[in-house]
């Protein structure tokens, strides 16, 4: 088999015409190889991800060749999907960025990763090394001077904590961990 | 049956109701063609350049249901230029000019105006029903001239067309008398509507089965909309964001639980997927699940909600489903006759999720009434393809689009010339077939060998010869509509069978090796045939040489002759 000439070049995906030789491929080809991450979000119920199908070493991803009309979709399909990409609505995964009010640059996390607030929050400590204090419902976080908070879809500041989480993770645009001189509630 | 008056036989006719079936029974005699032709009310015209509207309306004037179809079908994908053709309005000025009782319009890839809406709604007293499919050029100003003129409106149903949203009150229109509505759907609306319009409407519609709402509408009004139509049967959901501790998705949960009639389901556009939950007790008794459009559905959830689907029929959905998932619906939905799997990634540029051969490969297992695919996968093997085969041999309908369409087997690295082999070979009813992946002619070989029922084929990206072509051409008898683009066919594959050309729609043929001496020569020796040259970036000479390469060619049968609205690139030889 591995001798068969597979005339791979008379398949070579081109724009041009057949039996010209001067392709105009736009766009570029992504890394072959590389491996899905996940499927969607968390898989429980005995569906380990790691033997999840879409992780797969061996498949080589879709070549990122643009070519007109392929695949064939319609163009209102595609624009709806589009339309959603603008939104920031990404169907696996939930984008925000994190800002830390005197750290030099912002970071960017995905909120489906976690499983709740103390796995959220220890990350943040982490990638930021501060502490945030105890949580209380009535108080807030206690014994820091850190205090994380999220604008939600109102563009209203919120305390990260108050709403059960998975309300959260659909409500929070962006996290910015307030210093408590900040802070101007009482 | 010409001992009976012609009063028994037209009775007789008026039972039989395919059109095939019509058109046969008009070819017996000059009798029952008479006959036939008095009584005959719904008309489709596959090409509407195959004839001119008053021919039809000659042949029918019985006419009260027209179907009409307009751009080849790879418009869909950008293909075709935008100003091609495929204007409705002729059609209807004749309609109107001829006084005929239309009562239905159905319209696929065809350009609609406001102009055209308007004398629709104008026009035709008894108008009842609009369905345009994958339609562009008019404004939701022609949705409101419907909306108010049609006092028997039964359905205005909009599928994934490209509607400019003026955000008026188009809703508002329909007037207050107009209590006839059976369905609605405007789901493609891209723009906001007057809530309280619609919510009316649906109040005095009692007969109201089917509605679609588009991205806009949000949950509180979907949740009054159910409270006012127990009788709706499907639903599609525009928005499903909500607050899951608020009063609203508390009583929609309610609701939702009693909703046992509800049989099919799409939309969400947007959803938090805190309440997905609310919708768990509609699963079991859907017949028609359209999930394509909801990208916001996680891997998780849509596992839990597909166990659900015991008596699913009808499946649209992401390929975010992943392999994985597919086998839950091959477990949990037996009932399944239609899978269509999109990529949620369509321009390739992110982190595409994709399935692959095995999920097709349980989804045969699993599902033994499957008879229509859709499936875009990142792979597949002949292995596969040939289990498939086994496993569900009624395939009415099968396409496979391999996102990189030249890609092999993946397993063995060889064409997938077997695979699909096996399909035709199997498939004895089967009627249309796409194919993608490393081909050759032997693939062709097969198709032309056992596919004695394919009407439609598409091609993309073959390899081989004009062998290839004319193995289709000579094998498939009833060859409707043949569309090839990306493939190495050239004159000689074109010229081969001219008189099949006669017997078919439609051919459409781009990026190949055909030259303007062989369209010229087509369009010789078939007179009956328009042969569309399409110059679209304007590289060819219409008088220059033979050996110039034409890009992109659209051939038709027609009694219509030259179509006289044709554009400057668009050349009838």
């Amino acid at each position: 088999m591995a001798s068969v000439d597979l005339h791979l070049d008379a398949t070579e995906l081109r724009l041009g015409l057949p039996g010209t030789s001067s392709p105009e491929i736009e766009g570029r080809k992504g890394p072959v190889g590389r491996s899905i991450k996940r499927v969607c979000g968390e898989l429980d119920d005995g569906f380990d991800p790691k033997d999840a199908s879409a992780v797969r070493e061996d498949v080589p991803r879709p070549s990122k060749t643009q070519v007109v009309g392929w695949p064939p979709v319609r163009s209102y399909r595609k624009n709806c999907f589009r339309l959603n990409k603008l939104e920031g609505e990404s169907g696996c995964g939930v984008l925000v960025k994190v800002s830390m009010d005197g750290a030099p640059y912002l970071r960017k996390i995905d909120l489906m990763t976690y499983k709740g607030y103390s796995d959220l929050l220890d990350d943040l400590q982490d990638m930021f090394k501060f502490k945030v204090g105890e949580y209380s419902e009535r108080d807030g976080y206690n014994g820091s001077e850190f205090v994380p908070t999220y604008e939600d879809k109102d563009g209203d500041w919120m305390l990260v904590g108050d709403v059960p989480w998975n309300m959260f993770t659909g409500a929070c645009k962006r996290l910015r961990i307030m210093k408590r001189s900040d802070d101007r509630r009482p | 049956m010409n001992y009976f008056p012609d009063e028994v036989i037209e009775h007789v006719f008026h039972f039989v109701n395919s059109n095939k079936d019509r058109n046969s029974i008009s070819l017996v005699c000059k009798l029952w063609y008479r006959i036939e032709r008095f009584s005959r009310s719904r008309v489709l015209v596959g090409n509407c350049y195959a004839i001119t509207p008053e021919r039809v309306i000659a042949r029918f004037p019985c006419l009260k249901s027209l179907f009409l179809k307009g751009k080849p079908h790879f418009a869909d994908f950008n293909l075709v230029p935008q100003d091609w053709g495929g204007y409705v309005y002729p059609w209807i000025k004749c309609l109107e000019k001829n006084r005929t009782n239309l009562e239905e319009l159905r319209l696929k890839r065809m350009i609609v105006t406001d102009d055209s809406l308007e004398l629709v709604a104008k026009s035709f007293s008894n108008f009842k029903s609009l369905v345009l499919v994958s339609c562009e050029g008019f404004t939701t100003d022609g949705l409101a001239a419907i909306a108010a003129n049609c006092r028997f409106l039964r359905e205005l149903d909009l599928q994934e067309n490209e509607i400019e949203d003026h955000r008026g009150q188009w809703l508002n229109c329909f007037s207050e008398s107009c209590t006839s509505l059976v369905a609605l759907n405007f789901a493609c609306l891209k723009g906001d509507i007057n809530l309280a319009a619609l919510e009316r409407l649906v109040a005095r519609s009692p007969n109201l089965k089917s509605l679609r709402l588009n991205r806009s509408v949000p949950v509180e009004t979907l949740h009054r909309i159910l409270v006012q139509a127990p009788q709706l049967v499907d639903i599609g959901v525009g928005s499903f964001v909500c607050d899951p501790e608020s009063e609203t998705f508390l009583k929609l949960t309610a609701l939702l639980q009693k909703r046992h009639s509800i049989r099919s389901l799409s939309g969400f556009f947007e959803m938090t997927l805190y309440c997905a939950p609310a919708i768990y007790p509609l699963f079991s008794n859907l017949i028609s699940l359209n999930l394509s459009y909801a990208p916001a559905f996680p891997g998780k959830e849509l596992i839990k909600i597909l166990q659900l689907c015991g008596k699913l029929q009808k499946l649209w959905v992401l390929d975010c489903i992943g392999d994985k998932g597919l086998e839950i619906v091959a477990y949990s939905c037996k009932e399944l006759q239609e899978l269509r799997v999109f990529p949620s990634d369509p321009d390739g540029d992110g982190n595409a999720t994709f399935v692959t051969e095995e999920g097709l490969v349980a989804i045969s297992s699993g599902c033994p009434k499957l008879n229509s695919l859709l499936y875009f996968c990142a792979q597949m093997t002949n292995a596969a393809l040939i289990t498939v085969a086994r496993n569900c041999p009624n395939f009415i309908r099968f396409r496979l689009c391999i996102l990189d369409p030249t890609k092999p087997d993946a397993a063995t690295l060889q064409p997938l010339d077997e695979g699909f082999g096996a399909i035709v070979q199997a498939c004895k009813g089967l009627r249309r077939l796409s194919i993608s992946g490393h081909l050759t002619d032997q693939v062709f070989q097969y198709i032309g060998m056992h596919a004695k029922n394919l009407e439609m084929l598409s091609v993309a990206f073959a390899g081989g010869s004009d062998k290839g072509m004319l193995h289709v051409l000579n094998g498939c008898e009833k060859l409707n509509k043949l569309e090839i683009r990306d493939c190495p066919y050239g004159d000689g594959a074109l010229l081969n069978n001219v008189r099949k050309y006669e017997t078919m729609r439609s051919l459409w043929m781009s990026s190949c090796n055909i030259s303007m001496g062989g369209c010229r020569m087509l369009a010789k020796s078939m007179p009956r045939l328009n042969v569309e040259v399409i110059n679209e970036n304007g590289d060819l000479n219409r008088d220059g040489d033979d050996d110039q390469l034409v890009d992109k060619l659209f051939v038709y049968r027609t009694l219509a002759g030259p179509r006289t609205d044709a554009p400057d690139f668009v050349w009838t030889l």
